[in-house]
């Protein structure tokens, strides 16, 4: 048998039997290739429908974790309250997961295991087994994941795959992980010869995977609290078109809106819970017409605090994964690492001023 | 996809009771709920509930009664919308969905020993009424207790016959405001602010209390720390849309902070900082 922490091997010839295998045990997700250097999570069934050379998809794994609709609980219309919480899950694989989604998944583990716990994610959680996917190198421009750690692998998956040419070295991480290698029957041991050749890959990929904005992310935190009354924000408010893509998209927005419906025979009833976003104008209003944040500059402010400053105290992580699809998805171009960019310019001019 | 019964749920509600309903002005009523299935709900002064109706919506409402009465509670509603509009509608014996208590209410414990001062404005009452009803329920434990109130017009008062009773106490000082005096009117005219600088307090050993709309923060809070009332003794409760109550789903977020868990109630050294929050 294994141990419990181990490095093992599949040859790329036995990849498609991998991936069969895997999908025989339960319902297989993986990257889809959409066209248009377009991506998906979606079911496969065999290996040449994966897409392993892929940037982030359009939705982030989220999609599966938390559903863009979910029931929360399911009722009689009736004189008597009658109503019984309900979770909907499905076990499944999500097999490619590259280290700026795993760090996503992390984040929402985090928010959704503090008490009060919620059981809606967490039941579901516990029936996805995760398999992650090594990037060697910068999916494009727009990633920024070294910058808030996430570019290396750090956990949260039950196997991680790294492509070292004819072969992928696979670190095993969870008994889930060693069930696989039991059950599909691919792997072979690894040798010292693989791991140095892992290492090598590594060093090489640290030094393209640099300075992405000139700050190191320790001090970001510091960079947010002088940024609050920034003139960046007023520039975002005269773009943004308040749609609310980049929230959808981003791996880390979990804000959520709770909503009815009844049948047509009006007897039964469930409450669900939709995706909801801070970009959208009634997000922040409270009765009487008041709205604390009135401004899109002040909810895109909101955004990036909630990405970059707030989870800092309460989770001591970035809730940014720097995978680039706010960016890529944003209509108007508004650019995170272009923002961060800004902030940091005018952070150096106002205490160059203070210096002069 | 499969689907179970989730029985450790937040979600999952509570089933309760209405056993009382009394009309308090034209907008508001004042509801007695008893939670059923021999349930109590142990609350804190200051803390609210989300209140279901199946079909409708969920709701956070203030509790408006001292947790010393454990086998029912009340709450204070006015009709704006869909489910208080509906609320309104039911009847003694009518059934409805309770989840909470939720949030951080007046913090009890720390204010024994202590002076309080009291000010509410318009609805803000509600809650504020279960901080007192606590209170003179244990009068001994407190020390000199002033309560401020101030509305629009003389018809919009609520709980007209328990300020009645308040007025006539000796142990406490309780004065009323309105902005539009009608004819009836023999009080005092004037916004909450002109109340307080009239008040004889020390400030040292005082906790002020306030809760109403929005833009009586500002001016009142100025009134307050110009007394020489401590900042962290300036407890104040805030009102921001709530979906969850538990800190999750991101509506009620005044910057770094979770009106449903961090709050309701903050004192004001804490939150005077959060341009977001006034
Ligand atoms: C902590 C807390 C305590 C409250 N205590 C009381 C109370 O004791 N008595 C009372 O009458 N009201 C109280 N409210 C306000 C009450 O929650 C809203 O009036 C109620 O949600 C309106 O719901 P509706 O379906 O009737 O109205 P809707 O049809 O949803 O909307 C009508 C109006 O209410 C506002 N509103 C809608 N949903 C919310 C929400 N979730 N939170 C705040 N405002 C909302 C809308 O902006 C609109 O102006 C409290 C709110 C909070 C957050
Ligand atoms: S995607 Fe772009 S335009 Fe839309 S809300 Fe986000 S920043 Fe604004
Ligand atoms: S903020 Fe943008 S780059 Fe960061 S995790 Fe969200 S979508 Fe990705
Ligand atoms: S009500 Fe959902 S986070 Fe506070």
């Amino acid at each position: 048998m294994q141990h419990h922490t181990s490095y093992v091997i599949l040859k790329k010839e036995r990849f498609d039997d991998f991936i069969s295998s895997l999908s025989r045990m339960q319902k297989l997700v993986a990257p889809v290739a959409k066209g248009f250097n377009n991506y998906s999570f979606e079911e496969v069934h065999s290996a040449k429908n994966i897409a392993l050379k892929y940037i982030p998809t359009i939705l982030p794994a989220k999609k599966f974790f938390m559903p863009q609709r979910e029931t929360l609980l399911e009722y009689r219309v009736s004189k008597h309250v009658k109503a019984e919480a309900v979770v909907e899950y499905e076990k499944m694989t999500i097999f490619g997961l590259h280290t700026c989604d795993l760090a996503g998944i992390q984040c929402l583990n985090m928010v959704f295991s503090e008490r009060p716990k919620d059981y809606n994610y967490l039941t579901r959680k516990n029936k996805i087994t995760l398999i992650g996917l090594e990037c060697n190198e910068y999916c494009d421009e727009y990633a920024s994941c070294h910058l808030v750690n996430a570019s290396f692998p750090s956990g949260g998956y039950d196997l991680f795959f790294t492509d070292l040419g004819d072969y992928f070295i696979v670190h095993v991480n969870t008994l889930t992980g060693e069930r696989i290698l039991d059950i599909t029957n691919c792997f072979e041991k690894s040798s010292e010869a693989n791991l140095n050749e892992l290492y090598r890959m590594r060093e090489k990929k640290r030094k393209i995977f640099s300075n992405e904005i000139p700050i190191k992310s320790r001090h970001i935190p510091e960079l947010f609290d002088r940024s609050f009354r920034s003139l960046v924000w007023k520039e975002l408010d005269e773009r943004c078109l308040a749609c609310g893509n980049c929230t959808n998209v981003c791996p880390t927005c979990y804000c959520f809106d709770i909503k009815e419906e009844v049948d047509l025979s009006l007897m039964h009833g469930i409450r669900y819970r939709v995706w909801d976003s801070c970009q959208l104008e009634p997000f922040a209003k409270i009765s009487g017409g008041i709205n604390f944040r009135k401004e899109r500059s002040a909810r895109q402010r909101h955004r990036y605090y909630r990405k970059f400053r707030y989870p800092i105290d309460k989770f001591s992580r970035f809730f940014c994964t720097g995978c680039g699809r706010c960016t890529r998805t944003c209509m108007a171009g508004i650019s995170l690492k272009e923002t961060l960019n800004e902030l940091l310019k005018e952070s150096e001019d106002r205490l160059w001023r203070r210096w002069l | 996809m499969e689907k179970v019964a989730l029985k450790d749920s937040s979600y999952q509600l509570k089933r309760a009771k209405i056993l009382n309903i009394k009309k308090l002005t034209d907008k508001e009523k004042f509801f007695e709920i008893a939670l059923m299935d021999r349930d109590y709900l142990d609350h804190e002064p200051g803390q609210f509930i989300m209140i279901s109706l199946l079909g409708i919506g969920e709701v956070p409402i203030s509790i408006c009664s001292s947790p010393t009465r454990r086998d029912s509670f009340d709450i204070c509603v006015r009709a704006v919308g869909k489910v208080t509009n509906k609320l309104h509608k039911l009847k003694t014996g009518d059934e409805v969905g309770i989840r909470g208590p939720y949030g951080k209410g007046f913090p009890v414990r720390i204010l024994e020993g202590n002076d309080l001062l009291i000010i509410a404005g318009g609805l803000g009452l509600a809650p504020l009424r279960s901080l007192i009803t606590y209170v003179l329920d244990n009068r001994r434990d407190f020390g000199k207790v002033h309560i401020l109130f101030g509305c629009k017009e003389p018809k919009e008062i609520l709980f007209s016959d328990e300020m009645k009773k308040w007025s006539e106490r000796t142990d406490l000082h309780y004065a009323c405001t309105v902005d539009r005096a009608d004819p009836e009117w023999a009080g005092n005219v004037g916004v909450i602010t002109t109340l307080i600088p009239g008040v004889d307090i020390e400030p040292s050993r005082t906790f002020a209390a306030v809760v109403g709309p929005p833009v009586m923060y500002n001016f009142v809070i100025k009134e307050l720390l110009a007394k020489g009332i401590p900042e962290r003794q300036i407890l104040l409760s805030f009102e921001r849309h709530m979906k969850c109550g538990n800190g999750k789903c991101g509506r009620c977020q005044i910057q770094n902070l979770y009106c449903c868990q961090d709050g309701p109630v903050f004192n004001y050294e804490k939150i005077k900082y959060l341009s977001e929050a006034f």
